[in-house]
């Protein structure tokens, strides 16, 4: 992959932001003016990593700072707000979240207090709402904390199509797009540095998770593929990369899937043959293909055979 | 402080080594506990039940992609036939909040009393398929599944678009030519958001009332060709494999009853 040509004009500038004990430092570069990135791992969540696990991060206006994903643990979200607070004074007024997944939603606790407003996709408090009980139970038994009620904010401003935050000589355009990644998927693009911060409509290395519609993520990825940026951050992979070329293995990969299950359906072939002989040949491209492939073209699968409705 | 950490700590360690070994020693009995604690009484008395794959086989995967969709097949041994044939396919999945996931008959129309379907598995769990011939007689095959949550697991993504679609069905033939006096397999596929009623709005407080499929009626120019009540544990949109045998062209019918009384009905042309 080649590197971003903005990385050349720009230092990375790589932080290990002390705080009280060595349990919540996180790292965070600056990929553009003002954006800070914490890099993920790509694991599966677990009682180790506690499922902090994705891409997190910040940007810095003149007046206020917008929090973008807050991490996959109510500490990961701790450890994020005292990096906020050691690298700017500008203070919190904003935490969007990219969608309803633990790994970008269980730090939100750190951030609710008075003056911070939540941001997200206008589904996303019904998805949260229909979630939570669900992922409770796997935090406590996945992860090896419990999580309350309170710890799931829905927005206090839901996104219908687009919204304009103002943070102080920077403006974002935050958009909610169709069904894709989830039913709750919300894109961040900042003009002046021309950053476009894709959360997990765009993962790297780390294999695609389909968690709401296929064909929804291909035609967002045609749309996406218009918006004029230097640069793109993912949800999972690199801090950032160079746009729009950091679409194409994921499109790849998920065109991969659309073509070959549309197949097996037209050939009356079941469910089961599809998870065991589809799209092998990207398997060497991801990291946890094993862990999510199988599942994926269940997903697929399942949607595939209404297409045409 | 540190004193009784330490011990509560040692405690811990020993209660863990305790419960790992006894858990080892209960574990082969654990997975028949449901099954021999009242789900068998409950469903079939004292009747004997002969064990293993002679009349039906089923297949699951062993650890589940996705705990609200996991394709299962029963295969049977022995042809439909007038004289001796398979009456009923009993599905249990032992572990779930309701074991009772599906009774399905067959008639010697039916030619092969194969099917194949996708269930939800909501726990670690023995997923068994009862057979019983015209005869009287129990045959039982099972197959363990690794799963957890699929009955709870949240509603597909787009409920408002799942209402939409819902009684929509379609038939597919394995072959655009039906084989006249053969078994030919058909595949139904009914759009369902086939609600569990254990999935919990966490803001509201609401449990989301369960909504599903409750019976399935498949005929042949108006002769029953599967027939089968069904509950929570099938996946939405319900999608079922089978066979019939066509004497002559004709019409392949289904129709369906969910438990709100919702009923919908769709029919396709077979031509040889
Ligand atoms: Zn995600």
């Amino acid at each position: 992959m080649k590197v971003p040509a903005i990385a050349l004009l720009l230092p990375f500038i790589a932080l290990n932001v002390p705080a009280r004990d060595d349990t919540s430092k996180i790292s965070l570069q600056q990929v553009a003016p003002g954006i800070y990135v914490h890099q993920g791992i790509h694991e599966l969540p677990d009682r180790h990593n506690r499922g902090e696990i994705a891409n997190i991060g910040f940007i810095v206006g003149q007046r206020c700072v917008a929090v973008i994903d807050t991490g996959g643990s109510p500490d990961q979200g701790r450890a994020l707000k005292k990096a906020v607070e050691s690298i700017t004074t500008t203070p919190i007024c904003y935490v969007i979240n990219t969608h309803v997944h633990p790994d970008h939603i269980y730090g939100n606790i750190a951030f609710k207090q008075p003056g911070v407003s939540f941001i997200g996709h206008h589904k996303l408090a019904e998805a949260m709402a229909m979630r939570a009980p669900f992922y409770r139970e796997k935090a406590e038994r996945d992860l090896g904390f419990g999580l309350e009620t309170e710890n799931f904010v829905p927005p206090d401003h839901p996104v219908r199509d687009t919204l304009v935050l103002e943070l102080g000589a920077r403006a974002l355009v935050l958009k909610a797009h169709r069904t894709a990644h989830t039913d709750s998927d919300l894109s961040i693009y900042d003009a002046r540095t021309k950053t476009l911060w894709l959360a997990d409509l765009l993962f790297m290395g780390h294999l695609p998770v389909i968690d709401g519609s296929l064909n929804g993520w291909l035609a967002t990825i045609e749309e996406l593929r218009k918006i004029d940026a230097e640069l793109a951050i993912p949800g999972h992979g690199p801090v950032s990369a160079d746009w729009p070329e950091a679409l194409e293995p994921e499109e790849r990969y998920l065109k991969t899937l659309q073509s070959e299950i549309r197949a097996f359906i037209k050939d009356g072939r079941t469910m089961e043959d599809a998870m065991a002989n589809v799209g092998l040949s990207a398997r060497g491209d991801w990291q946890l293909f094993d862990e999510f492939h199988k599942r994926n073209i269940s997903t697929a699968f399942a949607e595939l055979e209404w297409e045409d409705e | 402080m540190k004193r009784s950490k330490t011990f509560s700590n040692g405690l811990w360690i020993a209660l863990a080594y305790l419960l790992a070994l006894t858990g080892f020693a209960f574990a082969a009995g654990e997975e028949e506990a449901a099954w021999n604690g009242g789900l068998r009484q409950k469903f079939f008395g004292d009747r004997p039940i002969e064990e293993g794959n002679q009349i039906v086989e089923l297949t699951a995967p062993y650890r589940a992609e996705d705990p609200a969709l996991v394709p299962i097949q029963i295969s049977s041994k022995i042809p439909q036939t007038k004289d001796r044939f398979i009456k009923t396919v009993t599905l249990i999945i032992d572990n779930n909040p309701v074991p009772f996931s599906g009774i399905f008959h067959f008639t010697p129309e039916s030619g092969k009393a194969d099917l194949a379907m996708r269930v939800r598995v909501n726990a670690y769990t023995h997923i068994r398929a009862i057979a019983e011939t015209n005869d009287g007689k129990l045959y039982m095959n099972k197959a363990f599944v690794k799963a957890s949550g699929g009955c709870s697991a949240p509603i597909g993504t787009d409920l408002e678009a799942a209402m939409a679609r819902m009684g929509k069905m379609k038939f597919k033939l394995d072959n655009e030519k039906a084989v006249l006096r053969q078994p030919n397999l058909a595949q139904l596929l009914i759009s369902h958001p086939n609600i569990t009623g254990l999935q919990m709005d966490q803001l509201t407080r609401m449990i989301k009332p369960a909504h599903f499929v409750e019976e399935v009626k498949v005929s042949f120019n108006d002769k029953p060709v599967l027939t089968a009540q069904t509950d929570i544990a099938i996946s939405a949109d319900p999608n079922f494999r089978f066979y019939f045998v066509p004497e002559t062209a004709g019409e392949l019918k289904a129709e369906i009853r969910d438990n709100k009384g919702n009923r919908f009905s769709a029919s396709q042309t077979v031509t040889p």
